[in-house]
């Protein structure tokens, strides 16, 4: 392999990656204040690509800058919807009646899609500026490539600022620390978590559309393994921990990538690469790269 | 008393095996096929109520387990003949070119090859607890069926098995799941139930009664493997046809509706639901086909019957937690209570 084709993987990758990242910071934050896999995360994802699709359909290609914002907006409220119709009834329940609930709501999200989207696939539409090719000294890079992770940065660093800076961000910390305590410091605990919810959706919109823009193929099942794998992201690099979700995602998207440039017979085995490093990772260190050690209460 | 009970037990399965027979006589082939079905679904619905309602162990991998189950059974009973003609694409090992079982003893190999992966999956992963351990159950599920789409000289890949031996019959399926109740209530009723049981209340407080965690979480969880992997291995047998996409997440999906809807951790439960269940997903192909009354034409919406299913998933969770009938058990004092002459009343653990 010549570092030109290295380099040309490592862009990839990179892209990836932060496609990772940033749908693994949705996965994150909402363990980290409810101790809950939102398995909905990947259809919310889903739901975004199919909106911003009909609103680039409906409104044209040329206004695309406002069919996307469009389709965010959209998947703020209906992650907010999603947390309110699944997850708040269920707040005092046993953890496995919230576990199940998540599965339900999101086979219902996906199978409701297949009825209202049809099963075919669609192809996204791509804006002519998201599709340039540029050629760096024999790399080309597609210029979606080039934004995705600048974008995932740019939003990175303003989530870091809201949670560490605000106070509503300072109350989500309050949260998932302690349940209790924050309400008796009057916080909205309710209110809180469906804002973790409604950011967790935003950032998996526009996942979800950069997603759509470098793989232009809606399906209504799209959600499931980019859903899993994010998740599995958010685990190695520790649960909970936004920068470890970063870190996971890369990990996972280089990952994938260089394990099929360099050992082209596993290709078939790309899917599994995730699930056996989360294996691997679970076994060797449970609270990931990142995470701490939670102590049991008794 | 305990005489009579016995008594009412062995009848009602006499008077069971009865129905069955009449059954196959006046059933037509399509309703034969639900019929094997339900059966199998029992069989399948309590290997994951041991695992998750009993334990408390929260496994997804029940698809993975039935993969393992039919592959193993279809390659055993399959005629050599039949294999040349499936292999045409990579010619099958010669280790499995030739053999050709029996079903009995193909059931049972594909249950303990089943029950062996089980337990090499779970000696690792039930360290793990709740969320974890559902992600890694689903990913190793995951796992195995990307290893069946690529090991092409054993599994032929994406092409999938065809022209297994269909030997599934309504004796197979329903005799199958009466000896799966029989072995859970007896299961349930033994020590080891019971230990299962404190491990879901309370791990801690089982650990400090002297319970060895690990030890019977793998136990219930490669027990639950072998059913699962029967299961598979007479679904596969029933069907003719397998090949890896059917294993995917939307069985285990299935499984784990007829275990909430059922109650879960309840044998009596998932027995009436698996029936319900697998009942209903073909009644309500229905919604999913277009019905033609003559003047008026009523679309049909693919993909309708999964909708329904899933509201009904959320709609038990959310309001019915309990299910069916939660943790209750059949017995014959809820006649006598209907009759309105009490027996003396047998004290319950409340659960």
């Amino acid at each position: 392999m010549t570092f030109q084709v290295f380099l040309q993987h490592l862009t990839n990758g990179m892209s990836l990656g932060s496609l990772y990242a940033l749908i693994a910071i949705g996965y994150t934050m909402v363990y980290g204040i409810l101790r809950l896999i939102n398995f909905a995360h990947g259809d919310i994802f889903m739901i975004a690509t199919y909106v911003a699709f009909y609103a680039v359909v409906l409104l044209g290609m040329q206004l695309w800058w406002i069919a996307f914002p469009i389709a965010i907006i959209f998947t703020y409220l209906f992650g907010r919807l999603v947390e309110k119709a699944a997850y708040r009834p269920l707040r005092n329940s046993p953890r496995i009646s919230v576990l199940i609930s998540a599965i339900g709501v999101s086979f219902l999200i996906e199978n409701l899609a297949i009825v209202v989207f049809g099963g075919r696939p669609k192809a996204f539409p791509i804006p002519p500026m998201f599709n340039k090719v540029f050629n760096i000294s024999g790399v080309s890079i597609v210029s979606i490539n080039f934004f995705i992770p600048v974008i995932t940065v740019a939003l990175l660093i303003g989530l870091v600022y809201f949670i560490n800076k605000t106070k509503t961000g300072m109350a989500m910390r309050a949260v998932s620390k302690d349940y209790e305590a924050s309400r008796l410091m009057a916080i909205d605990v309710d209110k809180i978590i469906s804002l973790t919810f409604g950011i967790g959706s935003v950032l998996a919109a526009v996942g979800g559309i950069m997603w759509g823009l470098k793989f232009p193929k809606l399906e209504p099942l799209m959600g499931l393994m980019p859903g899993l794998k994010c998740f599995i992201a958010a685990v190695v690099g520790g649960i909970g921990d936004i920068r470890g979700a970063v870190l996971g995602g890369f990990i996972l998207g280089l990952g994938e990538i260089m394990l099929v440039a360099l050992l082209p017979e596993l290709t078939g085995y790309r899917d599994a690469f995730a699930f056996v490093l989360l294996i691997v990772i679970l076994l060797i260190k449970p609270t990931g790269l990142m995470g701490q050690k939670l102590s049991e209460k008794v | 008393m305990k005489k009579e009970r016995i008594l009412l037990n062995i009848g009602a399965i006499l008077g069971f095996i009865i129905l069955l027979f009449i059954f196959n006589k006046t059933f037509d082939s399509y309703q034969m096929k639900i019929l094997n079905l339900c059966g199998i679904y029992i069989v399948l619905g309590l290997s994951m109520n041991l695992i998750n309602g009993f334990t408390g162990l929260f496994s997804l991998g029940h698809a993975g387990f039935m993969a393992v189950g039919a592959y193993t059974a279809g390659l055993l009973t399959m005629s050599p003949a039949m294999k040349e003609m499936n292999f045409f694409m990579k010619p099958i090992i010669p280790f499995l070119a030739k053999v050709e079982w029996p079903f009995l003893p193909a059931l049972l190999m594909a249950g303990v090859v089943t029950a062996f992966v089980g337990f090499l999956i779970g000696s690792p992963v039930l360290k793990l607890k709740d969320d974890y351990l559902a992600i890694a159950t689903l990913g190793f599920s995951e796992i195995i069926r990307v290893v069946f789409v690529n090991i092409q000289s054993v599994t032929n890949g994406a092409l999938g098995l065809k022209g297994l031996p269909t030997h599934t019959n309504i004796w197979w399926s329903w005799g199958t799941a009466m000896i799966t109740i029989v072995f859970m209530v007896f299961l349930m009723k033994s020590s080891y139930g019971r230990a299962f049981k404190a491990i879901r209340e309370d791990e801690i407080a089982a650990e400090a009664m002297g319970i060895s965690l690990f030890k019977h979480k793998v136990m219930s969880f490669t027990m639950g493997a072998f059913f699962a992997g029967v299961g598979g291995a007479l679904l596969g047998n029933l069907l003719g046809t397998i090949d890896p996409n059917m294993f995917r997440f939307v069985l285990t999906f299935n499984i784990l509706l007829i275990v909430v809807l059922g109650g879960i951790g309840s044998i009596t439960g998932t027995t009436i639901s698996a029936v319900i269940v697998t009942v209903a997903m073909e009644v309500l192909r229905v919604l999913d086909e277009t019905i033609n009354l003559g003047f008026v034409q009523i679309k049909g919406i693919p993909g309708m019957r999964m909708v329904i299913f899933s509201l009904l998933l959320m709609i038990v969770i959310l309001f019915y937690q309990q299910g069916l009938l939660g943790t209750n058990e059949f017995s014959w004092d809820w006649f006598s209570k209907i009759k309105g002459f009490k027996k003396t009343p047998k004290k319950e653990v409340k659960q």
